[in-house]
C-alpha cells in the first residue's frame, strides 16, 4: 500500500516537472525579445536593460528556470502584464465562479449519467438501452457552443424564461446566480454526461456478468438488490476514473461556455489573455490547469486504492 | 483471421494459397451481414461520404462566392435565391456552409494524420523496445496529457498567432499522446504473438518486425480509434475558430461563422441553425461509422 502511493506520487512529480519544462520552454519559444514584450513597444534600450536586470533574463537558461519553478513553488507567478497584478491573484479571484459551474455541470452529469447507465446496463439491448446509447452518442458528437447559443434563442429569447447571459454572486443573489448557472452548467454538463453514461454502461454490464453477481442471484437476491448492494460499487469505480480523466475536456469547456454565456471566470480570463497577448498570465493559467489537473487524478487514484484492495495489491506488484 | 492476416503477415506468407484465396469472399460477406445489421452505422457512412464530396466539390455545389458582401441583402431570412439567408454582411449561408465543409474536414483529417504521423512511431519504439526509452516516452505523454487539449491549443496560438494551419497543428499535438498510448499498448500485446515470433526466428530485423508484422496488424485499431478521433477535431477546431483562435474572417469556417450569428440571435436566427447543425451530423455521422467499423473490423467476433 505504502509503496503504491510512494510510487504513485513520485510519477506525478516528474510529470509536474515535465510540465513545468513544456510550460517554460514554450514560453521562450515566443518569437522576439521577451524584455520587449514586458516592456511594450515604447521602451528604449534603457529601459530594456532595466528589465532583462530585473526579471534575471541575462542568467543562464537553467538558472532562468530554476529561480522560475522556484517562485512558482511559493505561489508567485509573476505579473500580468495588462494589469500589473499578480497572476496567482488574477486567476484566484476568478477561478472560484469556474469551479461553481464545473461543480454543477459535474453534478448535473452525474445525476443523469449514472442511472442511465445503470439502467441501459441492466436492460441490456432494450428500448431503453438503445434510447441511452444515442442520446449519450448525440451529446458527445454536439458541439457545445452550438448547444450553447441554441438554448439561449430557445430559453431566453423567444421563452424568455432565464436571462440568457451575466453573472452575480451566489450570496448576493442566491437565486439570480443560480437562474444564471443552470443554462452554462448544462451545456458544459452534456458532453461529461455522455461520457459518464457509456461507462457506466460498459463497466456495469462486465460487473453483471461477475461470478460474485450470479452467486448473489443464486442464493436468492431480488434483482434489485442484486443491483444495488453488489454491482453499484464494483461498477463505478472506473467512472471515478473517467471522471477524472475528464477533468482537463471541462477545463477547456469551462473556456468556451463562459464566453458563450459571459460568465466572468477563468475561462474567460484565458481567452481575453491571449487576445491581449498576456504571455505571464497565459503562462501561470496553462502552468496551474496542467499542474491541478495531475493532482486531480493522483487524488483519484489513491482515493480509490483505499476503496478497492485489488488495485493497491496489482499496483504495488509494479505493472505500468 | 481478419483482413490483417492476408497482408503480408507471417501467417499468410507461411501458409499461402489455402486461406487468402478463401478469404475475401468470406470477409465480403461477413462485412455485408454485419452492415444490414447496423443501418445507423451505414446512414454515417453515408452522410461522411455527402460531406467529403462537398468538400471536394464546393466550387461547383455552391455556385454563389462564399466572400462576395452585398449590402442589399443583410441578415435577410431564406429565400429560394438564399435557402440558408444571408449574414450580417449579406453573403450566402448556403455557399458559406458547403465552403465551410473544406475547412472543417482539412483540419479534422490532417490535424488527425499529423497525430498519428507523430504518434504510431514513437509508441511502435516504446511497445517495442520497452526498458528505459519505453519510461521516458510514456513520462513525457502523461505530461503532455495533462494538458486540456484547449488550454494547449490556447498556449500554442498564443505563440504562433491565431489561423488555420496553427490550429490544425494544435489539435494534431493536442492528440498525440492519444495514439502514442494506443499504439504502444497494442504494440506490447502484438509483439508476442506467435507469427511475430515466427518472423523474428527466421531472421527478421526489429525495423521489418515493426513495419511489416505488428504495424499492419494494430493498423486497423488505429483506424477505428482515427474515426472517432476526426468528429472531435472538427468539434475542436470550431471550438478554436469561434474563439477566434483558428480560422481568420471572412473565411467561411462553421466556427467563425457561429461567432458571428451570436450577436444576431434575435433578428437573424438562421444565421446559427445551418453551421452548427453541420457541424453536429458530420461529427454524429462519423462516430455512427466509427462504432460501425469497430464491428466490422473486430477480431472477437470472428
Amino acid at each position: 500500500m505504502v509503496e503504491f502511493l510512494v510510487r504513485r506520487a513520485f510519477i506525478s512529480i516528474v510529470t509536474l516537472v515535465v510540465i513545468s519544462l513544456i510550460v517554460f520552454t514554450g514560453v521562450r519559444m515566443i518569437p522576439g525579445d521577451p524584455a520587449r514584450v514586458m516592456a511594450g513597444t515604447e521602451a528604449d534600450e534603457a529601459g530594456l536593460d532595466e528589465i532583462r536586470e530585473k526579471y534575471g533574463l541575462k542568467d543562464p537558461v537553467p538558472v532562468q528556470y530554476l529561480r522560475w519553478v522556484g517562485l512558482a513553488l511559493t505561489g508567485d507567478l509573476g505579473e500580468s502584464i495588462r494589469t500589473r497584478q499578480s497572476v496567482a491573484w488574477t486567476v484566484a479571484i476568478k477561478l472560484p465562479i469556474t469551479m461553481e459551474l464545473a461543480g454543477f455541470a459535474i453534478l448535473i452529469a452525474i445525476a443523469v449519467a449514472i442511472p442511465a447507465g445503470v439502467l441501459a446496463a441492466v436492460r441490456r439491448n432494450s428500448v431503453w438501452d438503445l434510447l441511452a446509447s444515442g442520446i449519450s452518442l448525440c451529446g458527445v458528437s454536439v458541439p457545445n457552443f452550438w448547444l450553447g447559443i441554441m438554448l439561449i434563442l430557445l430559453i431566453s429569447v423567444r421563452l424568455g424564461w432565464l436571462p440568457a447571459s451575466g453573472f452575480v454572486p451566489f450570496w448576493e443573489d442566491p437565486l439570480g446566480n443560480l437562474q444564471r448557472m443552470i443554462m452554462p452548467a448544462f451545456v458544459l454538463g452534456t458532453a461529461l454526461a455522455a461520457v459518464l453514461m457509456r461507462q457506466t454502461r460498459n463497466s456495469m454490464i462486465e460487473v453483471l456478468s461477475a461470478d460474485y453477481i450470479r452467486t448473489a442471484r443464486a442464493k436468492g437476491l431480488a434483482g434489485r438488490a442484486v443491483v444495488f448492494r453488489h454491482a453499484i460499487r464494483n461498477g463505478l469505480i472506473p467512472v471515478v476514473t473517467v471522471l477524472g480523466l475528464q477533468m482537463g475536456a471541462l477545463m477547456g469547456g469551462a473556456v468556451v461556455t463562459e464566453q458563450i454565456f459571459v460568465v466572468p471566470g477563468f475561462g474567460r480570463l484565458v481567452v481575453e489573455a491571449v487576445f491581449t497577448r498576456d504571455y505571464p498570465l497565459v503562462q501561470g493559467v496553462v502552468l496551474i490547469t496542467a499542474s491541478a489537473y495531475v493532482l486531480v487524478n493522483l487524488a483519484v487514484d489513491v482515493s480509490y486504492s483505499f476503496l478497492n484492495p485489488r488495485i493497491r495489491i496489482r499496483g504495488a506488484a509494479g505493472e505500468s | 483471421m481478419s483482413l490483417d492476416a492476408s497482408r503480408g503477415t507471417a501467417t499468410a506468407e507461411v501458409l499461402p494459397l489455402a486461406t487468402s484465396a478463401a478469404e475475401p469472399t468470406g470477409w465480403l460477406r461477413r462485412g455485408w451481414r454485419r452492415m444490414v445489421r447496423r443501418p445507423a452505422s451505414v446512414a454515417g457512412c453515408i452522410v461522411v461520404l455527402i460531406f467529403v464530396t462537398t468538400a471536394i466539390g464546393a466550387p461547383w455545389i455552391a455556385t454563389t462566392d462564399p466572400l462576395r458582401t452585398d449590402w442589399g441583402k443583410i441578415r435577410k431570412a431564406p429565400t429560394w435565391a438564399n435557402p440558408f439567408g444571408t449574414d450580417d454582411l449579406g453573403r450566402d449561408n448556403l455557399s458559406r456552409v458547403v465552403w465551410g465543409s473544406r475547412i472543417s474536414m482539412q483540419a479534422g483529417v490532417f490535424s488527425i494524420l499529423l497525430a498519428m504521423v507523430i504518434g504510431v512511431p514513437i509508441g511502435l519504439v516504446a511497445g517495442y523496445y520497452r526498458g528505459a526509452l519505453d519510461q521516458l516516452i510514456m513520462r513525457l505523454t502523461d505530461a503532455w496529457l495533462a494538458f486540456p487539449f484547449l488550454i494547449l491549443a490556447i498556449g500554442l496560438v498564443t505563440i504562433m498567432g491565431p489561423s488555420l494551419t496553427n490550429a490544425t497543428l494544435a489539435i494534431g499535438l493536442g492528440a498525440t499522446p492519444t495514439y502514442i498510448r494506443l499504439t504502444r499498448g497494442l504494440t506490447l500485446s502484438t509483439k508476442e504473438e506467435d507469427y511475430v515470433l515466427a518472423a523474428r526466428a527466421l531472421g527478421a530485423g526489429d525495423l521489418r518486425l515493426m513495419r511489416r508484422h505488428v504495424f499492419p496488424n494494430i493498423f486497423s485499431a488505429l483506424l477505428v480509434q482515427a474515426t472517432v478521433s476526426i468528429p472531435t477535431a472538427i468539434i475542436a477546431e470550431a471550438i478554436l475558430s469561434f474563439l477566434g483562435l483558428g480560422v481568420q474572417p471572412p473565411a467561411p469556417s462553421w466556427g467563425t461563422m457561429l461567432n458571428a450569428a451570436q450577436q444576431f440571435l434575435e433578428s437573424a436566427p438562421w444565421m446559427a441553425y445551418w453551421p452548427g447543425l453541420a457541424i453536429f451530423s458530420l461529427a454524429l455521422s462519423f462516430n455512427l461509422a466509427g462504432d460501425g467499423l469497430r464491428d466490422l473490423l473486430d477480431p472477437k467476433d470472428y
